[in-house]
């Protein structure tokens, strides 16, 4: 079953086309990663998918539904969750608020209700808790919880990130750059742990990510983007066979003159 | 010895008015970086209002208060839905300025439908009191004292447990993010607002109580608020209490023990020293954070 349906978008800020005709579909419980040189239009496809920025045309279906029809806020309700390049955590809040925060949309108790902490929104207010714990557990930062995120290490806030984005039960990941910025041991801590989301809670994940080597170990199936285009597609062992995009990474093989 | 904890009472019962006055400036701005220039003209508007139930309409006093609250609430959800909602993503400066006309507007209003003299209120205490220990306690000031701290208690249970609270905090963090994760953010905006209308009018029924009354230019004594939010910090909400406070005692203590050589009302100004001798040392208030730096 197709879950996300990228179709044929092309996106123009003035006369550059920073997305040109750019399709793919992800399968659900699919793992596809979007790669590509800087300026490939990585980012540009992310903020489309994330619904930052609003394509010039065609258009992009979750489950059938027009996703371009709802705004950004929308989108955790429909069971999209996204992660930030630069991290999109609260500051002063500690990491199990952070992660409670990302239950939001899947709590039942009104302002009033809610406010005064009465009978159903206090059990319900357990349950939450409970599972932004879990999801805590689950990506090795229950150690942190009761920590303001602002002071723990960038590895862990990356963490509690996840957490977040599990904690919302999406149907959808979308990750930007996790590894961004990371040294080798943190890259290869993240891409494990991104592997076990991916395999172990069953989830339908789009990454976008400069880092091939980090790419090939999770995704099963990787879009190639270029200048905007897609350039190619295939497991990561067809897409790392492919000539354009070996040149594309590496640059035109060059005679040396002896 | 009496004196003083005359006093100390008096300056505890206004810091509490004041304590309320500054959280509503602070639960607009920390969740939107709004400073809410119509807060007083707000608290005014809730003091005519419950004087209008109270007075004209002859609804119990109690009533007339949650009523007045009520519709001051929904009249913030509209003004921040109808109004600012629209001028979203402007420069806070255009924001600010907005609330600042509509307070204007506000208090001309106001004066435009119930004139420029006095009104009572309709409060039940007037100048009844009780005498503890040689201290005279205005029944109007043990309330002050009690429904304030009820409803600092209220707030802040509401700020810390509830999903809203947590949902207000995180928005005012990074409302992009917050967005992002499911934060309904226009609906944590409207009950801001609407806090602040709640806010507005405890403070306002507090504000025009006994020895004072309603009347148009009580916002100006509102805005003596003013310098306990900058001295407790504009985002911090506990700031705000403690802002209050200090600024209300030392508002009464000034007025009973300033020497006369300083002027018949020196009180007026202590506030603004306090303000200014706190900044020079805390720049970002007493409990205000220093915006954290990423590199």
């Amino acid at each position: 079953m197709t879950l996300l349906e990228v179709d044929d978008v092309t996106l123009r800020f003035g006369r550059v086309a920073a997305l040109d005709g750019v399709s793919f579909t992800v399968a659900a419980g699919e793992f596809l990663a979007v790669i590509g040189p800087n300026g490939a239009g990585k980012s540009s496809l992310f903020n489309v998918l994330s619904r930052v920025y609003r394509p010039s045309s065609g258009a992009v279906r979750l489950a059938g539904e027009d996703l371009l029809a709802l705004p950004a806020r929308a989108l955790a309700g429909r069971g999209v969750a996204r992660s930030f390049q630069n991290l999109g955590l609260f500051g002063h809040l500690t990491a199990l608020e952070n992660v409670l925060v990302g239950r939001h949309h899947l709590m039942r108790a009104g302002v009033l209700a809610g406010g005064v902490m009465l009978g159903r929104a206090r059990s319900e207010e357990r349950t939450h808790r409970a599972a932004a714990r879990e999801a805590l557990a689950f990506v090795d930062a229950e150690s942190a919880a009761d920590t303001p995120v602002a002071v723990l290490p960038y590895g862990v806030q990356k963490r509690v990130e996840l957490a977040r984005c599990l904690a919302m039960e999406p149907r959808l990941l979308l990750l930007d750059e996790p590894v961004a910025g990371m040294d080798q041991g943190e890259r290869a801590e993240i891409t494990d742990l991104i592997h076990r989301l991916h395999a172990e809670r069953a989830l339908t994940v789009v990454l976008v990510e400069h880092d091939m080597g980090m790419v090939m170990r999770v995704a099963a199936r990787i879009v190639v983007l270029d200048f905007g285009h897609v350039m190619a597609s295939g497991t990561p062992a067809e897409v790392q066979a492919d000539e354009r995009v070996i040149r594309a990474y590496l640059g035109e093989p060059v005679e040396v003159a002896s | 010895m009496t004196e003083l904890a005359q006093l100390l009472f008096q300056g505890v019962a206004l810091g509490a008015t004041y304590s309320l006055i500054a959280l509503g400036f602070v639960v607009v701005f920390r969740a939107s970086k709004v400073v809410n220039f119509a807060q007083t003209a707000m608290l005014l508007l809730g003091a005519y209002l419950v004087s209008w139930l109270a007075v004209d309409q002859g609804i119990a006093f109690a009533p007339a208060v949650l009523l007045a609250a009520v519709l001051l609430a929904l009249g913030g959800i509209g003004f921040q839905a109808g109004v600012l909602r629209r001028v979203a993503g402007q420069e806070p400066f255009v924001l600010v300025m907005i609330t600042l006309g509509a307070g204007i507007a506000l208090i001309a209003l106001v004066e435009a439908v119930f004139g420029p003299e006095q009104r009572p209120i309709g409060d039940p205490w007037a100048a009844s009191a009780v005498s503890v220990g040689g201290v005279t306690l205005l029944w109007v000031k043990v309330w002050t004292i009690g429904v304030v701290v009820a409803a600092l208690v209220a707030y802040f249970a509401f700020d810390r447990f509830s999903r809203y609270g947590l949902a207000i905090r995180a928005t005012a963090a990074d409302e992009e993010a917050a967005g992002a994760v499911g934060v309904p953010v226009r609906r944590v905006h409207m009950i801001t607002w609407a806090l602040a209308g709640v806010l507005a009018t405890l403070g306002g029924v507090f504000l025009a109580g006994f020895p004072n009354a309603a009347h148009p230019t009580m916002g100006d004594a509102a805005l003596r608020a003013f310098p306990a939010v900058i001295l407790g910090g504009l985002e911090s909400p506990i700031g705000a209490v403690v802002g209050g406070m200090v600024i209300g005692i030392v508002e009464v203590l000034a007025a009973g023990y300033a020497p006369a050589e300083l002027g018949a009302n020196f009180h007026a100004i202590a506030p603004y020293l306090v303000m200014m001798l706190v900044l020079l040392v805390r720049p970002y208030g007493l409990f205000g954070a220093r915006p954290v730096e990423r590199l």
